[in-house]
């Protein structure tokens, strides 16, 4: 077995992307991701990379759609606010179909919100968030081992794929500290015949761009994207199910709420109540089939999250509407107890939600 | 344990540099001690010193603590009453550093004052299984930028190499070497080895700090 160490969440994601071959990192600081920023600020020098702290968020994305687009293996990272000011150049990046993996460990919002961690950027990442027609591959790890295996994954994603791939963390998961393995494998490669590297005088130019001047290419080529988007959907959505074989409630969370809840459906299950757990690792896309499966068998769902209530939207979609569907959340900063979710549990048995 | 008046815990981050030094004040307290333990981190606004402010005030620990610490003001200020701990020496102060030379240079602040009194301990928490400490030169490099960034240097080492829960007392002994090999290298002393309370009885041969952890959050059921 390779050799385990103790790394913050943070901390993993930045070398599980070094190690996926990423040598551009360009960011701009804010709480509570900074760990990325100061490790790829100590480790690209050492490795002929580089690490650029740039003027703004907004001039770091734009960073990233020119690395991007000259085929390199790129990331920024940030935290909610600044995500919202990234938006522009992922709106350019999806139209200009070139791979980009982009990190948010979110903290409580609207505004300038607060320090503390939250998911109430589920509907920004997995909705679009800026203009137009794209969505981005969304990964929400629930470990600080998965920081590591998602961000490897998401970059290979990302390349096959020709979109942005986005770890959607939370500050907790960004800040604690949990020990990990890397196993040694190969950088998958990808081909990039697109990448602005220079003809040669060999080939013809590759144009990177996002601008159409005719509608009707414009429509072609969303429908192109969105035809790529469909073979994402099928083939690529993940999930976890645990004690779902006989269960008759279901609890639906990802991220640092599925750990709360993972130890509320143990509780409950010593109660005797016949409750199981869906975690979506792929919020987008959502990983429908286990919903719809689910929706046969089970009596309700809870969904907790930590935020106002926005992946229930989906679970809702994604069950069509055939068993009610509760929520139970914290929000602004705030995480739930296992009490807490074993208290909506219990209401959800007796049906007094 | 040839205590002096101010010991300070300064090192890369998450290295357990909160733990150890919420332990040890407890541990002096309990010898009848006066003591005042500041939270000088400046850096990290989540798991801090302010986080056991219950389990110190029942030994009468007096904390200084930033004025927004736990909350969602993310503000690097330091408190006025820093200067108590430096000021006032009828207690044994402790200061909890923020990790690397980010979080030191809110100690430079006081630098010229620990000097000048002369009677403290400046120690480098080490843990050998956090990736940019694992090995001796990039330990050494991070020592060198926390003393550049503080104007005080190093007189000592606490081993707190640990992998988490998954810590046992092999992982613990393997440790050694490196911990030695830091010494030999750097010319400092080690000062402790610190382990997690659990584990503590299993090393009687080597003394060992026990510590007691912060609440651990979200463990996963078995």
């Amino acid at each position: 077995m390779a050799e385990r160490i103790l790394m913050k969440g943070n901390e993993a994601i930045a070398e599980a992307a070094i190690r996926a071959g990423c040598r551009h990192y360009f960011g701009y600081p804010i709480t509570p991701q900074t760990e990325i920023a100061a490790y790829m600020a100590k480790k690209m020098p050492k490795i002929g990379g580089v690490f650029l702290q740039a003027e703004s968020e907004i001039a770091s994305i734009n960073m990233v759609y020119g690395a991007a687009a000259a085929g390199m293996r790129v990331m920024t990272s940030s935290s909610s606010p600044g995500i919202s000011l990234k938006t522009e150049g992922l709106s350019y990046i999806a139209g200009s179909d070139v791979p980009a993996l982009v990190v948010n460990v979110q903290r409580g919002g609207p505004g300038l919100g607060g320090i503390q961690p939250s998911q109430s950027d589920y509907f920004q990442a997995t909705k679009g968030g800026g203009h137009g027609d794209y969505r981005m591959i969304v990964l929400a790890p629930a470990s600080v081992q998965e920081m590591a295996s998602l961000t490897i994954k998401g970059f290979d994603l990302a390349d096959k794929y020709c979109v942005t791939s986005m770890i959607l963390a939370d500050g907790t998961i960004g800040q604690m500290m949990e020990p990990i393995t890397f196993e040694d494998s190969e950088i998958k490669k990808y081909e990039k015949p697109w990448a602005l590297t220079g003809t040669e005088c060999k080939r013809p130019h590759n144009i990177v761009n996002s601008l159409y001047l005719k509608p009707d290419e414009l429509e072609k080529k969303n429908f192109e994207r969105f035809e790529k988007y469909k073979a994402i959907e099928e083939n690529e959505a993940m999930w976890e199910e645990y004690m779902m074989d006989d269960a008759e409630i279901s609890v639906v969370a990802f991220g640092i709420a599925s750990r709360v809840a993972k130890n509320a459906v143990v509780a409950a299950r010593e109660a005797g109540i016949k409750v199981g757990l869906i975690r979506p690792i792929t919020l987008w896309p959502f990983p429908t089939e286990a919903f719809a499966k689910a929706a046969d068998k089970v009596k309700s769902f809870i969904s907790v999250e930590l935020s106002m209530g926005q992946m229930i939207e989906d679970v809702r979609l994604a069950t069509e509407c055939k068993k009610p569907v509760y929520l139970c959340n914290r929000a602004g900063g705030m995480i739930p107890e296992p009490s807490e979710v074993l208290e909506a549990i219990r209401k959800a048995e007796k049906g007094e939600f | 344990m040839n205590d002096k008046r101010l010991t300070l815990f300064a090192g890369h981050y998450g290295s357990g540099k909160t733990n150890i030094a919420v332990n040890y004040a407890i541990r002096l307290a309990k010898e009848g001690k006066r003591v005042c333990i500041a939270d000088l981190d400046i850096v990290n606004p989540y798991f801090r010193t302010k986080d056991s402010a219950e389990e110190l005030s029942a030994v009468g620990i007096d904390l200084i603590s930033p004025r927004f610490a736990n909350t969602n003001v993310d503000l690097p200020a330091l408190p006025a009453e820093s200067y108590r701990l430096v000021q006032d020496k009828s207690t044994y102060g402790i200061m909890d550093i923020g990790g690397d030379d980010r979080g030191a240079y809110a100690l430079g602040r006081f630098a010229d004052a620990i000097k000048a009194e002369n009677d403290y301990r400046m120690a480098f928490v080490l843990n050998c299984y956090r990736p940019l400490t694992s090995t001796l030169d990039d330990a050494i490099e991070i020592m060198r930028e926390i003393e550049a960034a503080c104007g005080i240097q190093f007189t000592c080492i606490v081993n707190n190499s640990n992998i988490g829960r998954e810590t046992t007392r092999e992982a613990f002994l393997d440790s050694l070497g490196f911990a030695e090999a830091l010494s030999e290298k750097t010319g400092l002393p080690i000062w402790l080895h610190t382990v997690e309370e659990r584990l503590a009885a299993g090393i009687a041969d080597i003394p060992v700090m026990p510590l007691k952890l912060q609440k651990k959050y979200f463990d996963l059921p078995d």
